[in-house]
C-alpha cells in the first residue's frame, strides 16, 4: 500500500496524462483509419483494394516496437513536419491498430448478405451510399466483441510508449526503482489500474450488444 | 553441372569471407576512439577462503563467477556486437575482483542488468556482484550493500560539437534535455528546474542518437558515461561544463554479505596501491583524455 500512497502523484499522472490520453486519441484515430481502410478493401476500385491489402499485410506483420522505433528514430531524420514524442506515439499506435480494426470491420462486412448490396445497387444507390447506409451499420453490429478485444489490446499496447519518451503507466516501474521502492508491488498496482480501465470497455461492449441485437 | 557450379561458387565465397574476417578484425576489443586497448592482466589469487560469505560459497559450488555489467556504455561497460566481448572500465574492475577471488577471465559469466533491475537481481542472488555505473546512495543501501567506491563521477552535459549556447547546467533552460526514463540525472534536472523540456528514453545510446538527429539539444548523466560517447564521435559530440553532482560508483552486493564486501574492498585497496587500478583506468576511460586517481574507500 505504501508504494501506491507514497507515489500517488506518479500513478495518477502516468494514467491520466499518459495512458488514458494516449488510449482515447489512438482509439478514435484507429477506428477512423481502420474504417477507411476497410472501405478501401471492399471498394470496386482495384487500386484502392491493392493499397488496402498492402497496408494491412505490411503493418500487421511489423512488431509494434518497430513501428515506434520508426516514429522515434527514423522519422525525425526524414526532415518532415516536426512532431512531439506524444504525437509520434499516437501516430504509431493508430497506424498499427488501424490494420487490425480494418480486418475486423471487413469480416463484419462479409456477414452482410451480398443480395442487400445488389438490391441497393438495383435501386440506384451509389457505392458510398450502399456502404454508409446499408452495409457498414450492419457490419459494425456484428463486430462489437472482436473490436472490443482490439481496443483492450490497444490500451495495453500504450505501455510501449514509455520507452519512447512518453510518460505513462509503462514507465512507472523505472521511476519506482530509482526511488528505491519494491518494483513488484508497484507493478501489481499498475495491473489493478489496468483492470479498472478495462471494465468500462467491457461494459460498453455489453450495452452495445444488447442495444443492437437483431430480433430473431 | 548446376550443382557443381553452385558448390564452387559457395567455396569461393566462403574463402573470400574468411579472408575478409581475418584482415579486418582487431585482436583485442577496440576501445572508444578506435585505438586498441593495451591488455591489463590481473594475477589470479589462489587459496581464497571466505567462510562467512554465503555468496562466495555459492561461487565455489558453481565454480564460476556471475558478474552483472552494462553493455551499452562505451568506455565503461560495452559489449562488442560482433565479437561478443565485454570491454570498459567497469568490466576491468569486474575482472580484477574475480581475479582477486581466485577466478580467471574464462571463469566469469557476464550478465547484462538494466538499471531498473539491479536491486532485484542482486537480492535474488542471480548475480554475485554488480559493476555498472552503480551510484552508492542511502535508498539503495536499504536493499543492497556496496564495496568501493572505485570511481567518482559527476553529472554533466553532452551536446553537439558545434553547439555554443549550452555551456553547462545553468544554460539548459528552454533546451530539450534527454536522459534515461526515471533515472537519477533526469529527476535532478526536474527537481532543480533546469529545463522543462524533458525527453526520456530507455538507454543513453538512444538519447545520443536523438542528439545526433537534432531532436534533443543535450544529453545529461554522469560525465564518465558521456565521455565514453564523446570519445566514440569526437567530431560530433562534446562534454561541457563542470560536473554538478557526486556519483561514487560502487560494487553492488548482497546486503547481508559483509565478508564479501570486506574482501572486495581489500582487493580494490590493493589495486589502488600497486597501480593496477590506474592501468585499468588508463586503458579504458583514460583514452578519452581525462585523468583520474583512485578514490577513498568507504568501509562501512
Amino acid at each position: 500500500m505504501n508504494v501506491l500512497l507514497d507515489n500517488l502523484p506518479l500513478y495518477l499522472e502516468a494514467f491520466f496524462f499518459g495512458t488514458i490520453r494516449l488510449f482515447v486519441i489512438s482509439a478514435i484515430g484507429s477506428l477512423v483509419l481502420g474504417t477507411v481502410l476497410a472501405a478501401m478493401r471492399v471498394s470496386p476500385m482495384p487500386v484502392l483494394r491493392v493499397f488496402g491489402a498492402m497496408y494491412v499485410n505490411i503493418v500487421r506483420n511489423t512488431p509494434l516496437t518497430l513501428v515506434f522505433f520508426f516514429f522515434a528514430f527514423a522519422y525525425p531524420r526524414l526532415d518532415l513536419i516536426d512532431v512531439s514524442y506524444f504525437v509520434a506515439a499516437c501516430a504509431a499506435l493508430i497506424v498499427y491498430t488501424a490494420a487490425f480494426v480494418c480486418e475486423v470491420i471487413r469480416s463484419g462486412v462479409n456477414t452482410v448478405p451480398v443480395g442487400q448490396a445488389e438490391a441497393a445497387r438495383a435501386l440506384g444507390f451509389t457505392f458510398a451510399q450502399i456502404l454508409g447506409q446499408i452495409v457498414m451499420p450492419q457490419a459494425f453490429r456484428a463486430v462489437v466483441p472482436p473490436l472490443t478485444s482490439i481496443m483492450i489490446a490497444l490500451l495495453k499496447n500504450t505501455t510501449i510508449a514509455a520507452g519512447f519518451s512518453v510518460f505513462e503507466a509503462g514507465g512507472i516501474y523505472q521511476n519506482l526503482s530509482e526511488r528505491g521502492y519494491d518494483v513488484l508491488v508497484g507493478l501489481l498496482w499498475v495491473a489493478l489500474f489496468f483492470l479498472i480501465l478495462v471494465l468500462p470497455l467491457t461494459g460498453l461492449q455489453r450495452t452495445l450488444e444488447k442495444r443492437w441485437r437483431v430480433a430473431a | 553441372m548446376k550443382l557443381r557450379t553452385l558448390a564452387v561458387g559457395l567455396m569461393v565465397g566462403a574463402l573470400a569471407l574468411t579472408a575478409c574476417g581475418r584482415e579486418g578484425s582487431p585482436t583485442t576489443p577496440a576501445a572508444p576512439g578506435g585505438e586498441t586497448a593495451p591488455e591489463v592482466s590481473y594475477p589470479v589469487a589462489t587459496g581464497v577462503s571466505l567462510p562467512d560469505s554465503p555468496t562466495f560459497a555459492k561461487i565455489q559450488q558453481r565454480g564460476r563467477i556471475v558478474a552483472g555489467v552494462r553493455d551499452d556504455q562505451p568506455g565503461l561497460g560495452f559489449r562488442d556486437a560482433t565479437t561478443g566481448e565485454y570491454a570498459g572500465f567497469d568490466v576491468e574492475i569486474a575482472r580484477m575482483i574475480a581475479a582477486g577471488l581466485g577466478y580467471g577471465e574464462d571463469q566469469i559469466d557476464y550478465v547484462v542488468v538494466p538499471s531498473a533491475a539491479r536491486e532485484d537481481t542482486i537480492e535474488r542472488g542471480d548475480i554475485d556482484y554488480m559493476v555498472g555505473t552503480y551510484t552508492i546512495n542511502d535508498t539503495r543501501k536499504q536493499r543492497v550493500s556496496f564495496a568501493g567506491p572505485y570511481y567518482v563521477a559527476g553529472q554533466s552535459v553532452l551536446v553537439a560539437a558545434d553547439n555554443t549556447t549550452i555551456t553547462g547546467k545553468d544554460t539548459l533552460q528552454g533546451q530539450r534535455v534527454c536522459s534515461v526514463t526515471g533515472s537519477t540525472p533526469i529527476q535532478r534536472v526536474r527537481d532543480q528546474g533546469l529545463t522543462d523540456q524533458i525527453v526520456e528514453f530507455q538507454t543513453y545510446s538512444q538519447c545520443v542518437d536523438q542528439l545526433l538527429a537534432g531532436q534533443v539539444d543535450a544529453v545529461t548523466t554522469d560525465d564518465a558515461i558521456l565521455a565514453g560517447f564523446a570519445s566514440q564521435r569526437p567530431d560530433e559530440l562534446k562534454v561541457v561544463g563542470e560536473p554538478f553532482s557526486q556519483e561514487p560508483y560502487g560494487i553492488g552486493l548482497n546486503r547481508d554479505d559483509s565478508a564479501l564486501r570486506n574482501k572486495i574492498n581489500d582487493i580494490l585497496q590493493a589495486s589502488y596501491d600497486d597501480g593496477t587500478w590506474q592501468k585499468a583506468y588508463d586503458s579504458t576511460l583514460g583514452l578519452s583524455g581525462t585523468t583520474a586517481s583512485p578514490p577513498e574507500l568507504q568501509r562501512y
